[in-house]
């Protein structure tokens, strides 16, 4: 029987079980198979304090693994199955065990959001990836599309720069919500070009990714009277996309493409607890910052903040429902 | 055994000459997923000596092979049984699920 069981294992996790196991608690944490969150697939953080020179992503989860099991916690790698928050203690399943916890920690983060067009599920690891630190080494001296505009897509972008020939940042606004330094370091990259008002509707390829579609909204009406191959011609001839047709308000194109790195926003990992409140986008709802409406099972970090989604954010969530879920143990007796 | 080291040197007699399946782990030290996957390799290639050979590919020191299987995406475990690679898991997975495709391979 555990005083908690921690799920997740990004920076909320790892930094409750870090304050749970110095409170003396006996802590389990379901890491899951892939284990460390997010910052997993990404290289330099340069955000979290503490770090002047900065650190890479995987070396600063390392360390807080580290960290936690300094102080004794337990790590299960397999995914989290199920748990039934209905009695006490909690039961909580992953891979074929079961679990006892008098108190829960979700920390299951978020995970990448696809662009849901056709072509893409099945090219993933064929051109289509979410991580351009692990497979941007692939695509030297090719061309890519990042698709995004916050600064996870800039990071992309810029990661992808190192090797790629070209690389096409495309956003369906014409606004970006990344952070200034990381547009302004974007816009001074002469590979990155950038596309806005774009959506991918189609990526298209036998057994890998090599050609997108794509549709450009303009209020350009001059422009949209044009036949698609006078709109070739005056557009996007450095990036070899052709147009192929126009509609109201809108060009289509195509263009060839040796990868799509999809950066369009996260997902919360939160459909798999039956009990626990949500919101219409599925993050947890949560009461006095770290409550779920079970009482004893707790919340922390990207499965429930959609404001802030950084790794401080996250740690900080974790700390307080760490802190919360010491004082509920310490009144239960 | 530990797991076996493969290089563009050693892979051809070593992954497709070998009379065992062979499960070829392609990683790079840049890349973050592939720490979480390298210690079930080394688990597993001990759980299952004398039926498969389990072993690991720096794709940053050895390119060949990477590019001839269309590698796009690290970590990519590759089954091979008689030459032919036969089955690939992409991304990381946890360690049940790449038992199960081992499993999966030796029938």
């Amino acid at each position: 029987m555990y005083d908690v069981i921690i799920l997740g294992s990004g920076p909320a996790g790892l930094t409750a079980a870090i304050y749970t196991t110095r409170a003396s608690l006996k802590t389990l944490v379901i890491a899951g198979g892939k284990w460390g969150g997010q910052l997993m697939l990404t290289t330099e953080v340069d955000n979290f304090p503490g770090f002047p020179e900065g650190i890479q992503g995987p070396d600063l989860m390392a360390n807080m693994r580290k960290q936690a099991e300094r102080f004794g916690a337990e790590f299960v790698d397999e995914n989290f199955k199920e748990a039934d928050f209905s009695k006490q203690p909690f039961i909580v399943a992953a891979a074929d065990k079961t679990y006892e916890g008098k108190s829960v920690i979700i920390a299951t983060g978020a995970d990448t959001k696809w662009l849901d067009v056709p072509g893409e599920r099945d090219k993933i690891g064929r051109g289509v990836s979410s991580c351009a630190p692990c497979d941007a080494p692939f695509f030297r001296n090719k061309k890519v599309i990042v698709a995004g505009g916050g600064d996870s897509a800039m990071e992309e972008a810029l990661v992808l720069s190192r090797f790629a020939e070209q690389v096409i940042l495309v956003h369906r606004r014409d606004q970006f919500r990344a952070s200034q330094i990381m547009q302004d370091k974007v816009k001074a990259n002469s590979k990155i070009h950038v596309l806005v008002n774009t959506q991918i509707t189609e990526i298209l390829g036998e057994q890998k990714v090599e050609k997108v579609r794509m549709t450009t909204t303009t209020s350009d009406k001059t422009l949209l009277a044009k036949t698609p191959e006078e709109i070739t011609k005056n557009f996007h001839e450095v990036l070899n996309a052709h147009a192929i047709g126009t509609k109201e308000d809108s060009i289509m194109w195509e263009m060839p493409i040796d990868g799509v790195f999809v950066a369009i926003g996260h997902i919360p990992n939160s459909s798999v607890f039956k009990e626990i409140d949500v919101d219409e986008k599925g993050f947890i709802k949560v009461q006095e910052h770290t409550k779920t409406n079970k009482e004893g099972v707790f919340v922390a970090g990207d499965v429930h903040d959609h404001e802030y989604m950084q790794a401080i954010t996250a740690a900080g969530f974790g700390c307080s429902a760490a802190l919360e879920t010491e004082r509920w143990l310490e009144e239960q007796k | 055994m530990a797991e076996v080291t493969f290089t563009d040197q050693n892979f051809k007699e070593k992954v497709l000459e070998s009379k065992t399946p062979v499960v070829v782990d392609f990683w790079a030290p840049w890349c973050g997923p592939c720490r979480m996957v390298s210690p079930i390799i080394e688990e597993l290639a001990k759980e299952y000596e004398g039926k498969m050979v389990v072993g690991k590919m720096n794709v940053d020191e050895n390119q060949l092979p990477a590019s001839q299987y269309n590698v796009m995406s690290i970590p990519t475990v590759m089954i091979f049984k008689g030459g032919q690679p036969v089955k690939a898991i992409v991304g990381a997975q946890g360690k049940e699920a790449y038992k199960k495709v081992f499993d999966e391979a030796l029938q």
